[in-house]
């Protein structure tokens, strides 16, 4: 709690303390009876309410003061005088006391919610790391401002210590917590040579670190940057409520002159038309939603970015709510993007196939190559001169012996008999000499949490639509696994852009498209779609750039999340907004009747902007696993 | 120049209001008040960086005298 808060609870709690007993007592059996002359028996209970008053509400006298004159007359502070003031005239004097009393206790409890939220938020993003110990040529370390290092400097981190800067280990090896960046606990190995990210927490042992980018450049200052700004990209709900407050403070109190003015026109009992319009200014401050909407925000994008998914707006997460179409990309988004041995064909001649097919493929980093050291255990004669045939595969030959190994362009070129195999995934054909002896087949693996999130997407009615550069059989059996709407194939990177286009073309009007991918290739697609949504984006600049959210790691699960995060955000704020406005509009019409009274209207402003502020912090709450 | 200053601003309301007041002052680019992070980003001509801020901070007093820019 900060001082100025504290100083207020002190406030408020000494004027409850002197109010409530007088209160009790003039209710039980009246101030006013200790004076007998009626002309000035009211005095007693005046005076004493009129000092706590004046306690309670000087700060909020002198701010509305200050505000009239600066020709602010719609100032939430001098309308509340102007109610309690009014309420004093009236002789409601412990009324008066009472709702300035409640107000401020209203005010402190929201600003204590709010502060609070905000700080443990604010915390939770707070990756900034404090210093960095620079290594100069003498060997000597110096502890520096991370702004200060330039590229080319080499850093020394310790066990327990935030790395400051993006770059490369020279020496030592250690493990990572990169829960920060990515939201995911698991530590990750790095040894010498390996890049490392800023914001990452050394655990093990000390590392040195070559580093690689700027301070401002580095990830950790580029996450942070980009979550401080989220909340000023503001959604539709947002520019709403600002308009919303523009014009609902004028209006009420112009509803309440009006009141008092028709009221007193027709029946002629003013005070009783001015206790009614007082009730007015008091429900005429629109705090609860304007508080309560970027509080929403706010909490759910800090939620978000912890979880390792970074939201660039509010805008974003109301779009992201909303969009009805999902484009996925797949290697790398649906699919593992790593490629993996299935099957070897015929079974009976797998070692051999495997093994000259190891020949022809190690000194390759091709995914297929990868995907076939993996599988072979053995340790090989490796003495062959390999010849690339680009585009059909690969020529190994030693002595007498030739193997090839490649797709069926390669083994017609060279005049093979050979069963042409039609399966979904990429077929590697191996021959030896003269003889075919079979082929491996390779295919990528769906991400497990895939299956759940298609799912879910499919029970929300929302359509899923993949594109890939594959061939129709793999991507028609990726959509058949997942049950996704439906799939375009064999496209070329810049098709991908035209066939979102395309589907631009074809959606309905205030239909939003959202386009997952992983970042790579995709940069125009990512940009083109309503919300570009890139994965595993820890590190690459260009895909954060592009898209609008990022999740800094590439599993699924998260996109799940952030789905359920949007969904849950946009329920609240929609609450929150039609809550705050009906019970206001109630308690407006109640009061014009004169069925409600003073102390319905002030649970309308305070006690409701309390209720809202407590149902948005509800947003940055993370459930307990 | 865009500047990012910490500020101190105690409502969500008054933060829009200020945030109004000051991108109407002359020499103003753009201005925004975030009541969440207690932040202001202002975007000024160089030449004239100081005097306009003072101006504008003039301006967002009035209109809420609690605001403070803190650094």
């Amino acid at each position: 709690m900060s001082k100025k808060l504290k100083k207020r609870l002190i406030r408020i709690i000494i004027s409850l303390v002197v109010f409530i007993p007088l209160f009790v007592v003039d209710l039980l059996i009246g101030l006013d009876s200790f004076i007998d002359d009626p002309k000035i028996s009211w005095l007693i209970p005046f005076l004493s309410f009129l000092l706590i008053y004046l306690f309670i509400s000087y700060d909020i006298l002198i701010k509305a003061f200050k505000n009239i004159i600066h020709g602010q007359i719609f100032d939430e502070n001098f309308l509340m005088i102007i109610a309690t003031i009014g309420a004093f005239c009236i002789q409601e004097f412990p009324e008066a006391v009472a709702v300035m009393l409640l107000y401020q206790i209203g005010e402190f409890f929201q600003d204590l919610a709010v502060g609070k939220s905000r700080k443990s938020i604010a915390e939770l993003m707070d990756i900034r790391p404090d210093f960095a110990s620079l290594v100069k040529d003498n060997g000597e370390i110096e502890v520096v401002d991370p702004e200060l290092i330039e590229i080319g400097n080499i850093i020394r981190v310790k066990p327990g210590e935030r790395i400051p800067l993006d770059g490369v280990i020279v020496s030592g090896d250690s493990s990572l917590d990169m829960k920060a960046l990515t939201g995911e606990s698991l530590p990750v190995d790095v040894e010498k040579g390996n890049e490392v990210l800023s914001g990452a927490i050394n655990l093990t042992s000390t590392i040195d670190i070559k580093v690689s980018k700027t301070f401002s450049d580095s990830t950790v200052n580029k996450i942070l940057e980009l979550v401080e700004n989220a909340s000023n990209v503001k959604s539709k709900q947002e520019n709403f409520i600002t308009k919303f407050a523009k014009y609902y403070t004028p209006i009420v109190v112009i509803s309440a002159i009006l009141l008092v003015v028709i009221g007193w026109a027709i029946n002629g009992h003013i005070e009783v038309w001015v206790a009614r319009a007082l009730n007015f200014l008091v429900v005429s401050c629109p705090c609860a939603i304007v508080i309560s909407v970027p509080l929403s925000f706010f909490a759910s994008i800090g939620k978000a970015a912890k979880l390792g998914i970074l939201i660039k707006g509010s805008l974003y997460l109301e779009n992201f709510n909303k969009a009805k179409t999902f484009v996925f990309d797949k290697t790398g988004t649906l699919t593992k993007g790593n490629f993996v041995v299935k099957s070897i064909v015929p079974e009976d001649k797998k070692e051999e196939i495997l093994k000259n097919a190891y020949i022809c493929e190690n000194q390759s980093s091709h995914p297929i190559a990868l995907s076939i050291k993996a599988m072979y255990q053995g340790k090989e004669d490796l003495d062959y001169k390999i010849t690339n045939v680009p585009g059909k595969g690969v020529i190994a030959k030693k002595d007498k012996d030739t193997i090839y190994c490649g797709n069926h362009k390669l083994l017609d070129e060279y005049g093979f008999n050979y069963p042409l195999i039609d399966e979904a995934g990429t077929v590697v054909y191996v021959c030896k000499n003269k003889d075919y002896l079979g082929y491996i087949l390779i295919k990528d693996e769906i991400k497990e949490d895939a299956y759940e999130l298609i799912s879910y997407f499919n029970k929300q009615n929302i359509k899923t639509i993949m594109l890939t550069g594959d061939n129709e059989k793999c991507a028609k059996e990726v959509q058949e696994a997942l049950k996704l709407s439906s799939y375009k194939s064999s496209l070329l990177p810049q098709e991908k852009v035209s066939e979102i286009e395309q589907i631009f073309i074809n959606k309905e009007k205030n239909e939003l498209i959202a386009y997952v991918g992983d970042g790579i290739n995709d940069a125009p697609t990512l940009a083109r779609a309503d919300i570009g949504i890139s994965m595993g984006g820890v590190g690459s600049d260009a895909a954060i750039e592009a898209s609008d959210i990022v999740l800094m790691h590439d599993n699924l699960s998260s996109l799940l999340k952030a789905k359920q995060i949007a969904k849950k955000t946009i329920r609240i704020v929609k609450e929150n907004i039609w809550f705050a406005i009906l019970v206001k509009v109630a308690i407006l019409i109640l009061s014009a009747f004169g069925i409600a009274n003073i102390w319905i209207a002030i649970f309308g402003d305070v006690g409701v902007a309390l209720l809202c502020v407590l149902n948005a912090l509800r947003c940055g709450r993370v459930k307990k696993e | 120049m865009k500047k990012v200053y910490k500020i101190e601003v105690d409502c969500a309301v008054c933060a829009n209001k200020i945030q109004e007041a000051m991108s109407k002052v002359e020499g103003v680019n753009s201005v925004t008040i975030n009541f969440m992070t207690q932040k202001m980003i202002i975007d000024i001509d160089d030449a004239s960086f100081d005097e306009t801020l003072k101006r504008a901070y003039k301006v967002a007093k009035k209109v809420e005298s609690d605001f403070q820019i803190i650094e």
